[in-house]
């Protein structure tokens, strides 16, 4: 497992080989990349800068990552998230999921993504034609991640 | 007894600290320190009363009913936007 949090892009293809080294039972990789948008709540984004809170928020992916595990039969997962200064079509997080098979990867993959937006301490600023803001948290991210809440999508639900 | 205070994002601007060591009463809740807190000021009182403020003690989630013990990190922040 590997969490780290960075200035620096990543190397998709280069970080999939690494989660997947030395094994040969891996039969699936699920991979999510969030990118920069030019553009958000209607005004167009020339760039943004993201904040962390350094310790808090690695302990709180690897602890989403624990609970993916107990939920899913994976096998690991990578997340690397970018702060710092970050423009429009740059990377900005990966979560990688290897495990077994496609089904539980992807869900894996998933939740681990819809937590990391509720839970891990990162903040965002756009810079907009009309100056910076703070991004504001979205309801519809606390509605992804409360979907999980149920169990119906994870292998105990099933 | 001295508690580590941190302050991020909007809130960091808001009151123009990223942090500092603070003194509270011993056996004091996160609550007591925000209050001690909110007093410097009405930006300060504004800002740290703010309905959706994010509060992390020892880097853990926390609750404002939550007591402190020496040398506490107490970290108060708005609701997290990353991925």
């Amino acid at each position: 497992m590997g969490v780290r949090v960075q200035e620096a892009d990543f190397d998709v293809s280069a970080e999939l080989d690494a989660l997947c080294m030395g094994r040969a039972d891996v039969g699936a990789v699920a991979t999510f990349v969030g990118l920069v948008r030019d553009v958000n709540d209607g005004t167009s984004v020339g760039g943004m800068t993201l904040e962390h809170y350094p310790g808090m928020t690695e302990r709180a992916i690897e602890v989403i990552i624990a609970e993916a595990k107990t939920r899913w039969n994976i096998f690991d997962a990578t997340v690397i998230h970018r702060v710092g200064a970050l423009k429009p079509r740059d990377r900005i997080v990966l979560v990688a999921v290897c495990g077994g098979h496609r089904g539980e990867s992807f869900d894996a993959c998933e939740f681990i993504m819809d937590f990391l937006k509720t839970r891990a301490p990162f903040w965002k600023k756009e810079a907009t034609p009309q100056g910076e803001r703070w991004v504001e948290a979205k309801t519809s991210d606390d509605v992804a991640a409360a979907r999980w809440d149920d169990g119906k999508n994870d292998k105990a639900g099933q | 007894m001295k508690i580590r205070v941190l302050f991020f994002a909007r809130l960091r601007e808001q009151l123009g600290s990223p942090g500092e060591e603070v003194d509270v009463a011993d056996g004091a809740s996160v609550a007591a320190l925000r209050a001690q807190l909110s007093l410097r000021s009405a930006a300060w009182g504004e800002a740290l009363e703010a309905r959706n403020l994010r509060i992390a003690v020892n880097q853990d989630m926390a609750a404002v009913d939550q007591v402190l013990k020496a040398g506490d990190e107490v970290a108060f922040f708005p609701p997290v936007t990353g991925g």
